[in-house]
């Protein structure tokens, strides 16, 4: 690989504090030689090519913490190649991927094939995670030490939660034993049952089963009550409602743990379901305006640690149903920077923070060197011009799966190029 | 009997989806309409060839005795040619789904479908995938826009007007369609609503649709001319809402007792079918002085009638 030079770049990189106009150097094998502001024409030998980014912003490549991926089982849907693509056109160049699979991933042997398939199909670093239980039934506990021996990165029933106390307590202190990573989708079943939107007006008007925001509170509540007890590393995967905030700004000081938002609940309420669109049926559901402030209010106070795309494709037959048939999830790996970025030209949130819940946080909860420009690490990144006006339309979406919650919005903000470790994946 | 053929007004909707969707002309043309099918409702000859040529599919995916009949008998009146699809015998059972069956019958050119499914926004869905137009016969807990409209022409055969008039509907609102689209059209013409229900089947935000909200029966019913009583849904309730059938009774069941809190002349109302002794008194159920049930029965047909007249054109 040829040395890469970029110069004239509006530089962002919350983990090393950079905020600058500079330049970046990619080495010959592919890592980061030199960035910031002490780059310049200067530091190039004079035959060299250089691009000039115009001031064109350089973020560390996205760590996306919850992405579903139909392999194995609904390859249909998604595979690691075309999640690969989707997420390149976005800025991801690393995704933790979701367990929820058939075969469910929650033994050593299928660890194996999908890190087969992820290291030969999909072009951008995969990190999956196993299912805390057994076959995700919420009975027996997976075996956390020798999964994650094998380079899985966390535990999480995905979709589902734990219900049972009594295995909470157990999974905590086996986790606090082998020093893992748990993620919980907090969400009670029996209040939360049959619901498919806020438990609200819309569900009133529309007749639709709701869904509390009691049912996402009594399990975080629960679950920071057992984490006081057994402190292991513990993060909650999507907050949806202002209750769960101002739970989350209670017990911040006193017990440690993290916790994600989904871009879909950041940026969209409730009223956008309209009459009955399914491709916003989503899991937890999309809330009050109130709720969304305060969730936008949450990444700003440093409550909320994480933004994720919650990716979750789902073919079109799956989603043209009635409301309460249809598949719940949608697809937006690519869409989750630029509608990120929506929140900073509506100057909701400084552009610093959200680049930070989008690379170094989510990297740092993970614990893997990831989502910073580090002199010496993988040269994983994206070109962003974040100006660049588009409109989301299912056609030119690249994921297999066109399930977007955001069809026909007007965005601000596009991808130009991805690189991962060093080499050009991606561009427009 | 003549008809009179009023080409001047239009209805502002393809479909009748919900009350939500119309505006008060539309539910004002229709009423009219509707008056006009009463007495030939009544008389020998009830035939008409309006809708001669005309083909009207009634698709009913959950069970219904009076809503199917009526629409049934309303389209034979008017002379359509009516075909009512028996699911449990179609292809749905085989696993088609909502959208292909409407696409298969959307082929075979039909004027009007009329849909009930157990599902909210059901007929929304069809409404997007076929060329005619869709009348909603009751879709989920969300509207029953027929079942309103009869209401609210009964109400007016009786009383003479809806304007200021108190209603109080009680019962178990919260999986109820027919309280959602009896609470847009009421409010639309100008009554004031009472809601009465125990708070655990009561909808979350119901006062927003602005009316009063009670789980004191006795309080809810104090001054209202109308009680319009909700039959139990017990298909629809997943998990335990109430404690017994004795107890609901006790406190939500129309007695003569708790009607004394209504108004002298109040009227008694239930869309049927009724559970006697769990939300209405038996003998109050039949007092032909009082409750005009069978009446709601009636001129469900010339309801029908007119809307089937009004969205076939």
């Amino acid at each position: 690989m040829k040395k890469k030079y970029f110069l004239n770049a509006n530089i962002l990189d919350p983990h090393n504090s950079i905020e600058e106009i500079g330049g970046l150097i990619i080495s010959e094998d592919g890592k980061i030689e030199a960035v910031g502001k002490k780059v310049n024409k200067n530091n190039i030998p004079s035959r060299e090519k250089f691009f000039d980014l115009k001031e064109k912003h350089i973020f560390p490549g996205i760590v996306d913490m919850r992405v579903f991926v139909g392999e194995p089982g609904f390859e249909y849907k998604e595979n690691f190649k075309t999640l690969s693509n989707a997420a390149l056109a976005g800025g991801v160049t690393s995704a933790v991927t979701m367990p929820n699979t058939i075969p469910v991933i929650d033994n050593v042997s299928i660890v194996d094939f999908l890190k087969r398939r992820g290291r030969d199909k999909a072009k951008i670093n995969i990190f999956p995670t196993a299912s805390l239980t057994k076959n995700i039934e919420g009975t027996n506990m997976t075996e956390f030490g020798l999964l994650q021996k094998k380079g899985i990165i966390g535990f999480t029933d995905g979709i589902k939660t734990i219900q049972n106390t009594r295995l909470m307590s157990r999974i905590m202190k086996s986790a606090y034993d082998l020093n893992c990573l748990i993620m919980q989708h907090a969400e009670d079943y029996e209040l939360a049952k049959n619901g498919m939107v806020n438990d609200g007006i819309i569900s009133t008007k529309l007749g639709l089963q709701g869904i509390s925001e009691l049912a996402e509170k009594i399990i975080i509540e629960r679950d920071l009550t057992l984490l006081d007890e057994f402190n292991c590393r513990y993060h909650i995967s999507q907050l949806s409602s202002a209750k769960s905030v101002d739970l989350i700004e209670k017990r911040k000081n006193e017990v440690s743990f993290s916790c994600g938002v989904s871009i879909n609940n950041l940026s969209l309420n409730e009223n956008d379901i309209g009459d009955f669109r399914t491709f916003l049926k989503l899991s937890p559901p999309l809330r009050k305006e109130e709720d969304r402030l305060i969730l936008v209010k949450g990444i700003n106070k440093d409550l909320i640690d994480v933004i994720v795309s919650d990716h979750k494709p789902e073919d079109e037959e799956q989603k043209r149903l009635t409301f309460s048939q249809a598949a719940t999830g949608a697809s937006g790996i690519e869409t989750l920077l630029p509608l990120a970025l929506e929140l900073f030209h509506n100057d909701s949130l400084k552009l610093n923070k959200i680049i930070k819940a989008l690379t170094s946080n989510p990297a740092k909860i993970l614990k893997i060197n990831k989502g910073n420009l580090s002199v010496g690490n993988d040269a994983d990144f994206c070109i962003v011009d974040i100006y660049k006006p588009w409109i989301v339309k299912k056609e030119t979406l690249i994921s297999k799966s066109k399930n977007t919650s955001i069809e026909d919005k007007k965005l601000q903000g596009k991808v130009t190029n991805t690189f991962v470790k060093g080499e050009e994946l991606f561009k427009i | 009997m003549a008809i009179i053929v009023n080409k001047a007004v239009k209805i502002s909707q393809k479909h009748l989806l919900g009350i939500q969707d119309l505006s008060i002309s539309d539910v004002k043309y229709i009423l009219s309409e509707a008056k006009q099918f009463i007495n030939l409702n009544r008389s020998k000859n009830k035939k008409l060839d309006i809708l001669r040529g005309k083909t009207q599919i009634n698709l009913f995916f959950e069970p219904s005795t009076r809503t199917q009949s009526s629409f049934e008998l309303a389209g034979k009146r008017l002379g359509a040619d009516v075909m009512s699809m028996n699911i449990t015998n179609s292809a749905i059972k085989k696993g088609e789904t909502l959208i292909d069956t409407a696409m298969t019958l959307n082929a075979m050119h039909p004027d009007i479908i009329v849909v009930r499914h157990q599902d909210s926004g059901a007929c929304n869905l069809l409404s997007q995938k076929v060329n005619c137009a869709v009348l909603n016969a009751g879709d989920g807990r969300r509207e029953h826009p027929t079942q309103a409209l009869l209401d609210a022409l009964t109400i007016i055969d009786r009383k003479e007007k809806i304007e200021g008039l108190k209603i109080a509907i009680c019962g178990d609102i919260l999986h109820s369609r027919v309280a959602r689209s009896n609470i847009y059209l009421l409010n639309m013409l100008g009554a004031e609503l009472n809601i009465i229900a125990p708070t655990n089947l009561m909808p979350n935000n119901i006062e927003k649709f602005g009316v009063n909200t009670f789980s004191d029966m006795k309080k809810g019913l104090k001054g209202c001319d109308i009680v319009m009583m909700l039959r139990l849904q017990k298909e629809r309730m997943t998990s335990s809402f109430l404690s017994s059938n004795r107890e609901y009774y006790e406190y939500y069941g129309l007695t003569p007792n708790k009607l004394e809190h209504a108004k002298e002349d109040a009227l008694i109302m239930h869309p049927g079918p009724m559970n006697r002794g769990i939300e209405i008194d038996t003998n109050l159920a039949d007092d032909i002085n009082i409750s005009v049930i069978k009446e709601q029965v009636e001129l469900g047909v010339a309801v029908r009638m007119a809307c089937l007249k009004i969205f076939c054109e």
